[in-house]
C-alpha cells in the first residue's frame, strides 16, 4: 500500500493502540466534548490549569487511528504549555496537516509524524478534532463542539 | 465478468495506480451510456421548458418528460402515471408526504411509527412534523441480527393511535430486507397508512407497489443508475387527491387570481416550478436499462457477489459482519476488531477500492449495535467476483497494517 506509510507511521499506530493520557482527570477545571458528526468520531478533553499553564490534560473517546493518535500525541505535547504556547503550536500543527508552508521555527517533535495527513484531505478533520476541542476547553467553552460548526 | 460492465464508462479509470473497484453503490451508482445519452439529448437537443410552450421544442420536451413518468409508473407497476410525482429524491419524497399529508392528518396526541433501522431521511421528516403538530414519534427496535422487532411494532400499532408507519424496504446500512407486505398489512389492520422508503430496493429487486400494498413509496434516481437530483414519490391516488400542495409556484395551479388560487390535480399539484426535466428523462432511461437487463438476472448476479463477499470477509480473522446473512441484498456491512472503519476506507482507497465508511446516516442503528460506524461494501450489476477477491485481499492487508 504505497503512499499510506506516511499516514500510518509506526508511531501513529502505537499511539492509536496505546493512547497516552487516556482516561479522566480527578479534578478537571475544564471538560469539553468534540464531535465530528460526519464520521461519528467523538472525544472528551479534560484539563487542569495552574495559573496560565496546562498542568494536566487527558482525553477519552472513540475514533479512527488518526484522531486517536493525534489526541494522544497532543496531550503529551501541550502539557505544561501556556495558552499562548498552545495557540502557537496548534497553528503550526494545522499548517502541517493541511500542507501549508509555515515559517515557524518551532520544533515539531512527535507532531511531525502527522505530516502525512496533508496528502489525505478527507482525514484532516480527524487529525485536528482533539486540537479544536482542546482549544475550546482553553477558551472556556462549555459542553460540546463540532467540526461542522464554527467555534 | 459482468456482461453489463462495458455500459458504464465511469468504471474504466485508475485510482491511486489501481483499476477502480467501485463498491459504494448504495451511496450512488455509476451511470450507463443509455442514461448519459438521454440526459445529454434532453439538454443538447430537446432543451425547453415543459407543459407550457406551444412550440415544437417544448412539445418534444414535454412528451419526453411525460413519457419518463409513464416509464416510472410501469417500473413500479403503478396503476396510473398520475400517481408518480417527480421529486429531488427519496428524501424529498418523504418530506413531501410528511408536510402535505402529515400536517393535514397528524394531530396532537397522534403517533408516527418509524424504525431504528432506517436512514435519517425516513426519521427526521417525521420528527419535524411531530414537533409541528404535537404528535409523538414511536420506534420499532432493531434486533442484533439486523431485523426489526415486529412484535413491538404490532404492540404500538395496536394502540390505534399511529397515523402512519414509515420504514425502509432494504436497509441502506446493512442490506437487510424488511417483510414489507407483512408490515403494511399490520399498519392497515390498525388504521395507519404505510410509507416505504425504497431507495435501496429499486436497483436490486422488482418493485410492485400494487402488490406491496403500501400507501406511499419513495425512490431516488441516482441509486438506480439514473441521475442525481431526481426521484419519485408514488402515492395511491385516493390519498394524493385529498392532499394539499406543499410548495407553491408555477405548474401546480389551475388558476391564480387576486381572490385566491385553485390547484392542479396530482401529480402536478406537487410539482411546483420547472422540474428537473433532463433528470426525469434520464431516470426513465435508467428504468428501461434495468428492465432490459432484467431484475431477475441482476438479482442472480448480485446474490453471487453478496454471498461471496459475506463468506470471504467472514474468513478474515477479526472481521465481524453486521446484519442477518440470509436476507441481504446489495450490501455487506462489517467491522474489523481494533481498526476504525475510516482507516479501513483510506487504506482500501489506496487499492483503488471505493467503499463507504461511517454511520451511513443511520445513527440510531449504530447506537443499537453498539458501534460508531461500519465499513459497507455495496454492489451493482457491473461488479464482478474478481473484485470481491480484491476486496478480500485489501481487507487482509488492512488487518496486516494494524496487526
Amino acid at each position: 500500500m504505497s503512499g499510506v506509510e506516511d499516514l500510518y507511521q509506526e508511531m501513529i499506530l502505537d499511539h492509536y493502540k496505546s493512547p497516552r493520557n487516556f482516561g479522566k482527570l480527578e479534578n478537571p477545571d475544564s471538560e469539553i466534548e468534540g464531535r465530528n458528526p460526519l464520521c461519528g468520531d467523538h472525544l472528551v478533553v479534560q484539563m487542569r490549569f495552574e495559573k496560565d499553564q496546562i498542568a494536566e490534560v487527558a482525553f477519552e473517546g472513540d475514533g479512527c487511528a488518526i484522531s486517536k493518535a493525534s489526541a494522544s500525541v497532543m496531550t503529551e505535547t501541550i502539557r505544561g504549555m501556556t495558552r499562548g504556547e498552545f495557540q502557537e503550536v496548534f497553528a503550526v500543527f494545522q499548517a502541517l496537516v493541511t500542507g501549508v508552508e509555515s515559517d515557524s521555527v518551532l520544533e515539531l517533535g512527535k507532531l511531525a509524524a502527522f505530516g502525512g495527513v496533508a496528502a489525505f484531505p478527507a482525514r484532516v478533520k480527524c487529525a485536528v478534532l482533539a486540537w479544536h476541542t482542546a482549544k475550546a476547553a482553553l477558551e472556556g467553552h462549555k459542553g460540546s463542539i463540532s467540526t461542522e460548526e464554527k467555534v | 465478468m459482468s456482461r453489463w460492465r462495458a455500459d458504464f464508462p465511469g468504471l474504466d479509470q485508475v485510482i491511486n495506480g489501481k483499476e477502480l473497484i467501485y463498491l459504494d453503490n448504495a451511496a450512488t451508482t455509476q451511470k450507463p451510456e443509455a442514461v448519459l445519452a438521454a440526459v445529454d439529448y434532453a439538454q443538447r437537443i430537446d432543451c425547453s421548458n415543459v407543459h407550457r410552450g406551444v412550440h415544437a421544442l417544448s412539445l418534444r420536451a414535454t412528451a419526453s418528460f411525460e413519457e419518463a413518468r409513464r416509464k416510472m409508473a410501469r417500473f413500479i407497476n403503478a396503476s396510473s402515471s398520475e400517481e408518480v410525482i417527480f421529486v429531488r429524491g427519496a428524501t424529498e419524497a418523504i418530506n413531501l408526504v410528511a408536510h402535505s399529508w402529515g400536517d393535514t392528518n397528524i394531530k396532537r396526541g397522534d403517533k408516527v411509527l418509524v424504525t431504528e433501522l432506517d436512514h435519517h431521511s425516513n426519521i427526521v421528516p417525521w420528527q419535524l412534523v411531530c414537533e409541528r403538530v404535537g404528535a409523538q414519534v414511536e420506534w420499532v427496535p432493531v434486533l442484533m441480527n439486523g431485523t426489526l422487532d415486529l412484535k413491538v411494532a404490532h404492540e404500538i400499532l395496536s394502540s390505534g393511535e399511529v397515523k402512519i408507519f414509515a420504514f425502509g424496504h432494504v436497509s441502506n446500512a446493512l442490506g437487510t430486507i424488511n417483510p414489507v407486505q407483512e408490515m403494511v398489512a399490520m399498519a392497515h389492520e390498525f388504521g395507519a397508512l404505510a410509507l416505504v422508503d425504497g431507495a435501496q430496493a429499486s436497483p436490486h429487486i422488482a418493485i410492485d407497489v400494487e402488490d406491496l400494498g403500501a400507501d406511499f413509496y419513495a425512490l431516488s434516481g441516482h441509486k438506480m443508475y439514473g441521475p442525481s437530483g431526481i426521484g419519485v414519490l408514488w402515492g395511491k391516488i385516493e390519498h394524493l387527491a385529498g392532499m394539499p400542495p406543499w410548495q407553491g409556484g408555477g405548474d401546480m395551479i389551475r388558476s391564480v387570481s387576486i381572490e385566491g388560487t385553485t390547484f392542479a390535480e396530482p401529480p402536478f399539484r406537487f410539482e411546483a416550478g420547472t422540474p428537473n426535466v433532463a433528470g426525469a428523462i434520464g431516470l426513465g432511461a435508467a428504468s428501461v436499462f434495468i428492465e432490459e437487463a432484467g431484475l431477475s438476472a441482476i438479482a442472480e448476479h448480485e446474490a453471487l457477489l453478496v454471498n461471496k463477499a459475506a463468506e470471504s470477509l467472514a474468513e478474515i480473522k477479526g472481521v465481524r459482519l453486521m446484519g442477518e446473512k440470509s436476507k441481504r441484498v446489495g450490501a455487506v456491512s462489517f467491522v474489523i476488531d481494533g481498526v476504525h472503519p475510516h482507516d479501513v476506507g483510506t487504506l482500501l482507497d489506496q487499492e483503488g477500492i471505493a467503499v463507504r465508511t461511517g454511520h451511513h446516516c443511520a445513527q440510531p442503528l449504530m447506537d443499537r449495535l453498539g458501534i460508531p460506524a461500519t465499513v459497507r461494501a455495496s454492489f451493482g450489476l457491473y461488479n464482478t467476483l474478481e473484485e470481491i477477491d480484491s476486496l478480500q485481499a485489501g481487507v487482509e492487508k488492512v488487518v496486516g497494517v494494524f496487526a
